[in-house]
Order: C-alpha cells, then structure tokens, then sequence
C-alpha cells in the first residue's frame, strides 16, 4: 500500500451530506475485474449527463478545481454498499484525502486499506473549509498525519483524531495480509481449539 | 460472572489474537463469495503466490450480474460474462464450490446461505456485499466487507476488527395488521437516520421480533446496514433452530450443536452502549419518499417541506431529494403513481414474501401503466413457489417472473428502471440512480409493492379487499 505521511493540495468542497458509494462509483463500472481504471467514472451521474458531456455545475468539472487532491464533503460520506470500486475511484482520481464531519464504517476500512486518509472533523470546522474552499481561489489544505494536523495558510489550523493502528498502517504502507500471516500460529492453535464445533 | 450480549459472546468466541489497543484478529466461520467483489482478491492471492486458507468454508455463487431472463447462461453483456467466467475460474482453480447460473441452488448470497444451512448461529460469516448483515437474523455475527478484507479472509481465514459498540432496539408488543418486517426496518431507520447506527452492531429484541418467521427477521437484520450499522443480528431461539434442522449443510451431530446454540443470547444483566425502544402497535406501511431510507412516511403521511426541516443540512438534502424525486411538498402518499414495481432483493424475495405478496395480487390484474415483476430470491425459493401455483397467481395477474438474482435492486444486470420511471421496490436503497440512471425509487414492503402494481399509485394495504381463491 502507498504510505501517507503528509499532504498538500487543492480543496473540492462537495456540501453533500450521506454522500453514497453508488454515487461515487455508479453500478455500471463495477463489472470490470482491474483494481485500477476507476477515477474516469468517479462520481458519474454527478459528473455528466446523460449523454456523457461534463455538467458544468458539478464541482469537479470546474477549472478552480482542477487536479484537486482533498475532498471536503457532508456527514455519512460513503454510505450504503461495500463496494471498494468507491475507494479505487476517489484514489485513482487522484483524491488522497477526503475530510468530513463522519464516514461510513465499511467505507472507512476500505479507504484505509488503499491509502486514502480520512480526516473527521466537526461539523463547524468542515463549513468553514467549505467557505474557504468555495470563495479563495487554488485553496489549498496540508494535512499531516504525523502531526495529525490540518491547516492552510489563512489561518485555519485542527486537530483531528485517528485510530492508532490505522494511521501507522498509513503511514508505513502495510499490509494488513502480510501482518496477519505473522499470527499464522495462533490462527492454526484456534483450528485445534474449535475443533470440537465441528458438527 | 460478568453478564455479556449476544455480540460480546460471538465476538469473544471467535478472537483468535487480541491486540492491547483493542483490535482483535477474529476468526471467520463462513466467507461467501460472488462475482462482483471477487475478482481483484483472488488476483491478489495469485500475486502474492497464496492459496485460500479454507475453501472448504468458503462457498460462491453468481447473483448480481446474472441475467433474471430464460436462457440466462448467454449473458449479452460481454464485460458482466467476463467477470462471472472470472470468478468460474477462481472457484475451479482455488478449489472454492460455485452455485452456478444452472444450479439448482443458485440464488442471492443472503437467500442461498441461510437455505442451504450454511448460516447458523454463533458463526461469524462475512461477505463482499454489505447486506451481509441478513445473516444475523440466524444469531450469527455477519457483516460486510470490501475487496481487500475479502483478499485477507481468503488468505487467512481471518480479519482485523475493531471492536463495535452495541446497541439494543428492542421492538415491543404486537405489529398491527398490514405492517410487516419491512416496516419494522423502515420505521427504525426512519427514526435514527441512515447513519444512526454507524459504529454499533445491533440487536432486535422485543415481542414484536421474536414473533417474525425467520424470513422477516432476515428482512430486518438486512436493513442494518440502512441505519449504518455493520451487524445486525437477533437471538436464536426455537423459530431458528426449526429453520435450520434438516437443511443440506445443517448440523451432521444436530444435539450437540443445539446445546451450544441456546447458550447464544444476551445475559439478563448484559449492558448495551445504547438503547431503541420501538412499539410495534404504532408501527405502519411506510413508504420512502428521498434518496435514502432514513426518508420514510407512512403511507397515511405526505411529501415533507424542506421549510419545516431542523437544521439547514436536513433542508438542502430534503430540497435536494425533491428534486431528484419529481416530487411536491405536501403531496399524499397514496396520490403518487409508480411506473415499475420490482418485487425481489436479498430483502424481499423469500418464499414468504412471495406468498404474502400473491394472496394480495389474487384475481386483480396490473394496472395498464405499470410494468411489474416477481424476481424470486433464489431457484429453491421459485421452485417452491411454483410447487405451490404462486407464479400462476403472478402471472394471471400481468406481474413478470423472473430467474433468481439482484436484478433490479441494483440494476448491474439488464433489469433497470429508465430515466424518470417511478419505482415501488421491495429492496433495500433509494438512492439517486441506484436501480437506473434517473430512476426514483420508492422503498416498501411486498405487499405495499403489489398494492402498488394494481391500484398504479401508492396503496394502503390495511384497505384492500383480498379475494378467495376460486375453486378448482
């Protein structure tokens, strides 16, 4: 997994709350059998009419917010389906952070295992980075995780809070198979203890 | 002793190592598989050169892409027959068993596994589809996971979990008539929001959900996951364990089994870290108005206005629901007329379900706008229903029927809605384009769903008048 120390980038605000993983990544893209290749259809409907030309209203089509790299958005980001296609799309796109009041559990787990950071931050905090984001022109956020720590250069600073072994796992790339493999011992005393289940 | 809930229980038993900062690495009972969520895990295990650890726990089946029309096996869409011929592949080359497009056996993952016995209580399965949560109606701990995690249970037959908080909804008294289990859930969501459980792993508790069959309490363990919750799960008791008994991979040593079984419930003194008192009595049909489940009325209820909303968040995200949905503050429920009704999904496609639904259907006929169909849950569940004339009840009645799979509830096979049609829908989503681009979708019951294709607009059930079988 590509680690994640710290960040800096453009801000896209996206002032949605219980933004779901079949808006991120629409149904039609998940028949494909590649990890990669999804960031062309993230946010779809959002992105394109129905005949497939850019909606100019839509965050992500304007020119301000080009090569964006943090998301800010609603609470209950990446709700409803487990489908990972949602994180593959956000990082494929080039989304290295998303910030939001509250996310999704099974969306959590699978934007750490692809290296996405999530930065929960409170409700007051996010409208005012949506300002920000909407109003300065190239706004940029740096986030890091080693301090834990976002701020941008007006003035902004916040705290944000991480599970321990998530943010190690960020910040070494690990891998969470090659950890569990180590335990290879205790999972096959566990066979032997529960053998007598076997009815 | 230190009284535990049920989830404390399924969660102790099954650690296999328990880190200090409170994660644990749990040991998972049964892995299902299917065709969408598959294909980058086992190009993972090829990767790194591993095997699966267990296949001999792991089952698969086809059940999101597959086509719901006969002569099924020629898939039209090249890309849906590449990644069911993927996972062919990886069942055969990893040694995993694979109910196929032509099995008997084949069906939705949540339908098939409590069917065939797999589902029993006390395990832990996990599955690449977040309604896995279906399978805690068994007393089970089951919960969806995404790609990577399916990569690890494959290779590990394990899985890093932090642990959950647990919350009780304890559903008390009787449900009134014409409310089902699928109004248990939408009422529940309804109250707490689609992220009122995030972080919790529920237990239903009460009168009102030990007197569901084990089809409706499947129905609402499903919906779990529409109030953000991973698990959902209910106490076995005898209605479980009669399901269970007999079934293909029920319990060879079934005694021995049972003992460990009725140990599984929450201990009297047990604590939860929150609590949901629901009366059932004032439960009704519901019916979903926006683009999450959270957005629900009764069937008695209106269109809400964004002006009456608690805080501008709640406002924007009404007016923006509206908008999606076509739809006018103020408006009666019952005056909205649908295009589709889909009756299916690992939410509402059990033989119950089916059975309820054709008593209403019975000697009425579709409304002439309307296209209707019954996508039955799984082979087993349509062969029932055909052993006991219901198809011939739908089929009089002008309703399609299908071959088992999601079809509509996600659109990923050719069973979609068109932009703008209106849809009543037994699944489990509303959300904005989630049966077809454009499409407006409307959660509700099966019987609320027939209702619906009759009359062509929303339809109390508590007024319908049924009519007797003709004899033969």
């Amino acid at each position: 997994m590509r680690p994640f120390r710290e960040h800096t980038g453009i801000v896209a605000p996206l002032d949605r709350s219980s933004i779901d993983t079949d808006q991120i990544i629409p149904k039609q893209f998940l028949k494909r059998i590649e990890r990669t290749g999804y960031g062309e259809f993230l946010f779809f409907d959002w992105r394109y009419t129905g005949d497939g030309k850019p909606r100019a209203d839509f965050v992500l089509n304007q020119p301000q917010f080009a090569g964006a790299s943090i998301l800010i958005a609603g609470k209950n980001f990446g709700c409803g389906s487990s489908r990972e296609h949602a994180a593959w799309a956000l990082s494929d796109y080039g989304f290295r952070v998303i910030i939001a009041p509250s996310f999704a559990d099974i969306f959590a787990t699978n934007a750490g295992n692809n290296g996405l950071l999530l930065v929960r931050l409170p409700e007051q905090q996010i409208s005012t980075l949506l300002d920000h984001a909407g109003q300065i022109p190239c706004y940029k956020l740096h986030v890091s995780l080693l301090d834990k720590r976002v701020q941008d250069d007006q003035g902004f600073g916040a705290r944000f809070d991480i599970d321990e072994f998530r943010r190690t796992c960020l910040l070494e790339g690990l891998d969470e198979i090659g950890l569990t493999l180590k335990h290879e011992s205790e999972v096959a005393a566990y066979e032997s203890r529960i053998a007598n289940r076997a009815w | 002793m230190l009284a535990k809930t049920l989830f404390e229980k399924l969660w102790e038993q099954h650690i296999v190592h328990q880190d200090p900062d409170g994660r644990a690495l749990l040991y998972i009972d049964l892995h299902l598989v299917h065709e969408v969520t598959s294909p980058q895990a086992f190009e993972g295990l090829r990767l790194n050169n591993l095997r699966v650890r267990r296949p001999d726990l792991t089952i698969a089946t086809v059940d999101h892409n597959v086509p719901t029309t006969p002569n099924r096996h020629i898939i039209s869409d090249p890309i849906a027959a590449q990644q069911i011929e993927t996972l062919r592949r990886n069942c055969h080359d990893f040694g995993v068993q694979l109910f196929d497009i032509d099995s008997s056996e084949q069906g939705i993952v949540h339908v098939i596994g409590p069917e065939l016995g797999l589902t029993q209580p006390g395990k832990t399965i996990v599955c690449g589809d977040s309604h896995t949560s279906t399978h805690g109606a068994f007393g089970a701990l089951a919960f969806g996971i995404g790609t990577s995690e399916v990569e690890h249970v494959l290779a590990s037959q394990c899985l890093w979990q932090k642990k959950p908080k647990t919350m009780q909804i304890v559903v008390d008294g009787a449900l009134p008539l014409g409310a089902t289990a699928k109004d248990i859930a939408l009422g529940i969501i309804g109250r707490i929001g689609s992220d009122g459980a995030t972080g919790y792993a529920i237990e239903y508790r009460g009168a009102a959900i030990r007197a569901l069959s084990m089809e409706g309490r499947m129905t609402v363990c499903n919906m779990s996951i529409e109030a953000g919750a991973r698990a959902g799960m209910i106490a076995p008791d005898e209605t479980t364990f009669r399901y269970v008994r007999g079934r293909r991979f029920a319990p060879k040593n079934f005694e021995k089994a049972l003992a460990h079984w009725q140990t599984l419930q929450s201990d009297d003194a047990a604590r939860f870290d929150a609590t949901i008192r629901i009366d059932a009595a004032a439960l009704e049909p519901y019916v979903t108005w926006g683009t999450n489940p959270g957005m629900v009325v009764p069937i008695t209820g209106r269109v809400p206005d964004p002006n009456s909303a608690a805080s501008e968040t709640e406002r924007t995200a009404t007016a923006r629901a509206l908008e999606y949905m076509d739809l006018k503050p103020g408006t009666a429920m019952e005056d909205i007329a649908v295009d589709r009704v889909f009756i299916g999904s690992c939410t509402n496609a059990r033989i119950e379900d089916l059975r309820a639904t054709a008593e209403l259907v019975r000697g009425y006929h579709v409304h002439p706008r309307v296209r209707a169909m019954v996508v039955p849950g799984s082979q087993q569940v349509k062969h029932a229903a055909e052993s006991e004339g219901l198809d011939r009840i739908f089929r009089a009645a002008g309703f399609d029927w299908r071959e088992s799979g999601c079809s509509m509830c996600l659109g990923m096979n050719p069973d979609i809605l068109q932009p703008g049609e209106r849809c009543a829908s037994t699944s489990n989503r509303n959300f904005e384009g989630r049966q077809g681009r454009g499409g407006r979708t409307h959660l509700v019951s099966p019987p609320m769903a027939a209702a619906a294709a009759i009359t062509g607009h929303f339809t109390d059930v508590r007024k319908w008048r049924f009519k007797e079988a003709q004899s033969a």
